[in-house]
């Protein structure tokens, strides 16, 4: 018997002493990618964070390959975080970030030809253009798109993507998901954070569902639609039939009163 | 040109340059997190440290009772980088408050030493200003030494604490040695410090790491470009600022400092103006 990919076992967080996740258990096959759903505050990034090793656990554990999380576990695992901006103090271009990618374990000098890569990763993204471009002066999409190349540039075994969609226009969506398509076939494991699958829903194999800390629903995706399997969002309808809707994850929700 | 002949002057200028070169490498990484003050919290805990060093010499009857300074300077030093960094990987306290109570505990521990020894606050001044022209031979060997484990520990790991200073979390996920980069970026400041504390004083030591990325910053629009011309520019002010002393009677690490910030101000207005000028040449007449 194979060990899974990625295990949640009773994992019990919590953020500034108040509890966030209580006990939630999952497994996810090597290979299949899996949808992490759950409205706003229901403890996704919470998760993943810990998955990534930046949490620590209450209680329960989280493995890896059938391995605890350590660094050494980690060494193949790419990470697309939850709209941080790609920026920081000091100006680095798209390309210098995605090089920081191809860093892992005790490699703590880029391989060979690592610029190469770089730009290739950048041209998955469409960014090839804007390569030594300071990511300051990007927009919010187009960082997002940096931090999308600088986790496949790892050719990562195991990819944890939390939101990567988010402000992203429906052209980049497309080959974005060409890449993650690429990436599935060649065996990969995903865990992708979503609050609608859009775009990604030929390549999710199941959904996960989390509200309030809890695991609600394993399975089929949950449908964008009127439906209660997304608690969380009773109160909000996206406007789908919005022709100038910017994204399906920056919809504008209207408050039903 | 006597100045180079000058065996005083030689030995300034050449801590002058080495400091100017290795200040601004760990500066860069400082700004980086936004933590551009750090510098200026460990600085003067340092105080405290030449304080408690010089206790330590007269109690224990040395000749030149300020031989333990600089070791007690080191060695809180990196006490002080390493409790900074503790408090930030937990995340407790507030950065800055914490960073206060350190300004505010650093200096007044070391007055109350320097008096415990059977000094004066004047015998700190060498400390808080600077005394380059002071500097001995010992002195430049030991700035060598320390200047050489900045630049190659700063340069070699670059690829390495750049991605732990931009994005921790994408640094623990790839498996990177987080927690002991971390590490490493503190005690590499502290060791910062207490080398360039020779040149400017523990009150403007913070100004070597940092003026010259706030200046290179003007000009690059990248990580690696950065820091080189920081480092172009630190070396280029030290010296530059040594000289002039040479000539003019100015306390050096001052004048350093001034010229910094002076080239900090045309920097900024330089690019003020190419900007407006491409905006307007963009603009639809
Ligand atoms: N630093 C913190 N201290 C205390 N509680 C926190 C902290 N950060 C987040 N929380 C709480 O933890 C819960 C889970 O947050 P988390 O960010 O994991 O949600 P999420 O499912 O990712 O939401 P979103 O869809 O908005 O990204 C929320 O209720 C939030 O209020
Ligand atoms: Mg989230």
């Amino acid at each position: 018997m194979t060990s899974p990919a990625l295990r949640a076992a009773d994992v019990h967080m919590a953020l500034g002493g108040a509890p966030v996740l209580h006990g939630v258990s999952f497994d996810v096959a090597p290979g299949e990618t899996i949808a992490l759903m759950g409205g706003n505050g229901s403890g996704k990034t919470t998760l993943v964070r810990a998955i990534i090793g930046a949490l620590p656990l209450t209680s329960g554990s989280i493995e890896i390959d059938g391995r605890p999380t350590s660094p050494d576990a980690r060494a193949h695992l790419g990470y697309v975080p939850q709209r941080i901006s790609a920026s920081a103090g000091v100006s680095a271009t798209a390309t210098e970030i995605v090089v920081s990618g191809l860093l892992r374990g005790r490699r703590l000098a880029p391989p060979p030809h690592a610029k190469a890569r770089a730009l290739d990763a950048l041209r998955a993204v469409g960014l090839a253009d804007l390569a030594s471009r300071d990511v300051n002066a990007m927009s919010g999409g187009q960082q997002q798109r940096v931090l999308i190349a600088r986790a496949m540039v790892r050719r990562p075994t195991l990819l944890i993507l939390d939101e990567p969609v988010a402000g992203v226009d429906l052209p980049s969506q497309e080959v974005f998901s060409e890449a993650l398509t690429q990436l599935k076939a060649g065996g990969a494991t995903i865990v992708v954070v979503l609050h609608e699958v859009g775009m990604l829903a030929d390549l999710i194999d199941r959904a996960v569902v989390l509200d309030r800390g809890r695991v609600v629903h394993v399975g089929e995706p949950p449908h964008a639609h009127g439906d209660h399997a997304m608690p969380g969002h009773e109160h909000l309808h996206p406007h789908d039939d919005d022709p100038n809707r910017p994204g399906p994850d920056t919809p504008t929700f209207e408050i039903t009163v | 040109m006597e100045i180079f002949t000058d065996p005083l002057m030689q030995r300034a200028l050449v801590v002058a340059l080495l400091v100017g070169l290795s200040a601004p490498v760990i500066g860069t990484y400082l700004v980086q997190r936004r933590m551009a003050l750090l510098g200026d919290g460990i600085g003067h805990v340092a105080l405290a440290g030449v304080a408690a060093g010089w206790l330590a010499g007269s109690l224990a009857n040395f000749t030149q009772r300020d031989a333990l300074a600089l070791p007690g300077a080191v060695i809180f030093a990196i006490l002080a980088a390493v409790t900074i960094e503790r408090l930030r990987e937990r995340g407790t306290s507030p950065a800055d408050v914490a960073m206060a109570i350190l300004f505010y505990g650093g200096i007044a521990t070391g007055v109350l030493l320097i008096g415990m020894a059977g000094g004066t606050g004047s015998n700190l001044l060498g400390y808080l200003f600077g005394s380059i022209s002071t500097v001995t031979w010992v002195d430049v060997w030991i700035t060598v030494a320390l200047s050489g484990l900045i630049l190659v520990v700063g340069l070699g790991l670059r690829h390495a604490l750049f991605s732990v200073t931009h994005d921790q979390d994408f640094a623990i996920a790839s498996g990177l040695p987080v927690r002991a980069l971390n590490l490493l970026v503190a005690v590499l400041a502290a060791v910062t410090i207490t080398v360039a504390m020779r040149v400017v004083g523990v009150l403007l030591v913070s100004a070597l790491m940092i003026l010259p990325v706030a200046i290179a910053q003007q000009f690059s629009r990248s990580f690696a470009r950065t820091m080189r011309i920081a480092m172009f520019v630190g070396a280029v002010l030290c010296v530059a600022g040594l000289t002039i002393t040479y000539y003019r009677d100015l306390q050096p690490g001052a004048l350093i400092v001034v010229l910094g910030v002076f080239a900090y101000a045309i920097a900024a207005g330089i690019r003020a103006a190419t900007q407006a000028r491409s905006s307007r040449g963009t603009e639809p007449a």
